[in-house]
């Protein structure tokens, strides 16, 4: 008998009573958060500056101009972008900028240039919706976006359209059916890589990013001074 | 410079352990004060007590349905996860895990293996097998990579190395990595460590993880972490291997948001922690990075024993937190070394003897106080107290006795002189007659009262019987007021 038929047998063999599934969508609606729209921004920014991450507040129109200031204030060596159209829209924009990174697009397979991969200062990337509840930014990386991109860069620049925040974990997960098909790997970041297993000490950077920005793209109807000025 | 790994059996020294432990002033203090800052933030995660009640209600709920359907989970989850191109193993024990692990490397003729945390790999020993065969396995969990350096087992399940200062860590590094200088600087000594361990993620054949939960319904292998070492671990080598015990699957993905809850605030008072990595299948084509192959080992190694007996089955709906531990005050006072197993603490009390039998940790169901703290804070309400109760008994029944269940190491701590003590309390305490005579003569014999007895003098007043019984005491006050008594 194999270990698998071995396994399963003694566990068939066990008694057993036919249990109730809880009531998921009962819990959580109990407990739902009732913020309106602002009050839900301002909640996730603070989680997540809570967890050492910086938000950049802009809008459609003028993000990656918003994000190139940024990037001649905080000069990177290099960034790696994906090879979709943030990509390079934000590529454009840097083109000729003052103190503008060396660019590396991901465009081949990883198995090539690993050690290159190491090397590279910063990754940008865009994320599919956010949890105000925990501060969270929920990733999907696909043949555009690598897995690697948020992971090894030492500073990763998520672009997150804030129009796309749930309240919670579950009300994301069944909003966007997740269940009928998941990547290959998906991902909820809540600030940059940190540990405290020395003497309950917190330190960032532990193995993946130090640094968390998230440029957030607010609707046209938020108001971005209001938003800041509570959010801090 | 090669990390090293021991391999330590100690478990059935526990009294031995525990009472060095209780000598080390050091390791005392390092544990109280991590202990009441885990009990502190714990607390403060949990602000509203109704949400808390509920949340461990639907916890127990989920956990509870997902074992009562445990074999046809398994199936559907070992289904779902080939289809999304996941290779699946079964092991039934140690051995056989290690077997298959060492297989995979040995095909891809692997060199270095780097592991993210997992407690099931510390179950099954795998770096001291890996080793044995030319096969570096390097730990990448802060925690677990300071305590591999230091050639010892991690003392917590969250935290390994907390029995440990950041001079005893900083003093590791300057000795064991080359050109390493002395810090105290806790941000210098991570990047010390993020830099030696980078490499490994570039150069490592194989990448092993845990897994936090495995979902049926989406083949989803689910970790949870604030490093960002799992997930390298996950995505950089170009395979992956996942171990999990049997246990550790849940029926549909939204079973994984509560339960996710629940287990970072409490095991860290952390809303969410950094990294909720969800995997489902080795990189697809077109895809640029991640493993190009996944496996699942799947283990038993006693797991089914507890599964059999419907009191017992319970363990199983530990979620590892270590909550348990953290509240616990004898883990708290003498740390996890002491229980010479893989899991310590409460959960380790109930849980060793399955995966260890009852022979190697006779002493563990007897090593607490029986006060409850660790039931009151269990995310999945596990009744801890009931289980240690349930084991004593096992590990004193007589080996030989028929039973529904049997238990591995039945009998390992049964004592004949216990046996009759107690059978001999219950003739005293079942007749009235022998009940008195047993009085009168304690009472009056109360000098003979040994000035030594076993496991209560070493911290204690000697026990001794009052000059009369409670009945003739309250005899004699009843004749003092007239009334008979």
């Amino acid at each position: 008998m194999s270990a698998r038929d071995a396994i399963l047998a003694k566990l068939s063999a066990a008694p057993r009573q036919a249990l109730v599934r809880p009531d998921l969508a009962g819990h959580f609606q109990r407990f739902a958060d009732r913020d309106g729209e602002i009050a839900r921004l301002r909640r996730w920014a603070a989680a997540m500056r809570a967890a050492k991450t910086e938000i950049l507040w802009t809008r459609e129109a003028d993000w990656d101009a918003a994000l190139a200031g940024w990037l001649a204030a905080h000069p990177q060596p290099s960034l790696l972008l994906p090879d979709a159209p943030p990509g390079r829209r934000l590529a454009r924009r840097l083109e000729g900028a003052e103190n503008a990174p060396r660019l590396v697009c991901f465009d081949r397979e990883l198995d090539g240039w690993k050690a290159e991969l190491f090397d590279i200062a910063a990754g940008f990337t865009t994320v599919r919706c956010g949890i105000a509840a925990t501060g969270t930014l929920v990733l999907w990386p696909d043949e555009a976006q690598p897995r690697t991109m948020s992971l090894v860069p030492p500073l990763h620049i998520a672009l997150f359209d804030a129009a796309a925040l749930y309240p919670d974990f579950y009300s994301a997960m069944r909003g966007e059916r997740w269940a009928d098909g998941m990547p290959t790997n998906a991902l909820l970041i809540s600030g940059p890589s940190k540990t405290a297993d020395i003497q309950q000490t917190l330190a960032y950077g532990a193995h993946g990013p130090r640094e968390l920005l998230v440029v957030a793209l607010l609707p046209p109807h938020v108001d971005m001074a209001e938003l800041e000025g509570e959010a801090r | 410079m090669r990390a090293q790994t021991v391999t330590i059996h100690r478990s059935r020294a526990f009294k031995d352990n525990a009472r060095a432990a209780l000598a080390d002033d050091k390791l005392r203090a390092s544990l109280r004060g991590a202990m009441d800052f885990l009990m502190d933030k714990r607390l403060a995660a949990f602000p509203d007590e109704e949400e808390l009640a509920a949340l461990r209600a639907l916890g127990e709920g989920i956990r509870r349905r997902c074992l009562s359907r445990l074999p046809e989970l398994l199936e559907q989850l070992e289904q779902q996860l080939a289809a999304n191109g996941v290779r699946v193993h079964w092991a039934e024990t140690p051995a056989d895990a290690n077997r298959i692990i060492h297989d995979i490397v040995e095909a891809r003729r692997g060199k270095l293996v780097v592991k993210g945390k997992s407690m099931v790999s510390e179950e099954i020993e795998l770096n001291h097998y890996l080793e044995a065969r030319g096969v570096e396995a390097v730990e990448s969990d802060m925690g677990e990579y300071i305590v591999q350096l230091a050639g010892e087992k991690p003392t917590h399940i969250i935290m390994p190395a907390i029995h440990k200062t950041k001079q005893d860590i900083a003093l590791l590094f300057h000795e064991r990595l080359p050109d390493t200088p002395y810090t105290e600087d806790v941000d210098e000594l991570i990047q010390i460590g993020r830099r030696v361990l980078r490499r490994k993620y570039l150069d490592a054949d194989v990448g092993l993880s845990g897994v936090n939960f495995a979902v049926a319904e989406t083949g989803t292998l689910c970790l949870v972490e604030n490093e960002g070492n799992g997930r390298m671990c996950t995505t950089v080598p170009d395979v992956h291997v996942a171990v999990t015990g049997i246990e550790k699957v849940v029926e549909k993905l939204e079973d994984v948001v509560p339960l996710y809850s629940l287990l970072t605030r409490s095991a860290i008072g952390q809303l969410i922690t950094t990294y909720f990595n969800m995997i489902s299948g080795p990189r697809k084509p077109g895809e640029k990075d991640g493993p190009r192959e996944v496996h699942l080992v799947l283990l038993d190694n006693g797991r089914s024993q507890a599964y059999a007996d419907e009191q017992l089955r319970k363990t199983l709906q530990c979620i590892r937190c270590g909550a348990c531990m953290n509240h616990c005050p004898v883990y708290t006072r003498i740390g996890g070394h002491a229980y010479g197993t893989t899991y310590p603490g409460p959960i380790g009390e109930i849980i060793s003897p399955h995966l260890l039998g009852l022979a190697d940790t006779r002493d563990l169901p007897t090593a607490s106080s029986l006060c409850g703290a660790c039931a009151e804070v269990c995310p999945v309400r596990i009744p801890i107290p009931e289980m240690l109760m349930r084991l004593r008994e096992e590990s004193q029944r007589p080996a030989g006795e028929p039973v529904a269940h049997p238990l591995a190491g039945q009998g390992a701590a049964a004592s004949a002189a216990e046996r009759a003590a107690w059978t001999g309390w219950r003739l005293v305490n079942a007749s009235p007659a022998l009940y008195r005579l047993f009085g009168w003569t304690a009472t009056r014999l109360r000098r003979l009262t040994p000035a030594k007895q076993p496991g209560w003098t070493q911290n204690h007043l000697p026990l001794t019987p009052a000059p009369k019984t409670l009945h003739e005491l309250v005899r004699e006050r009843e004749a003092e007021k007239g009334r008979p008594a």
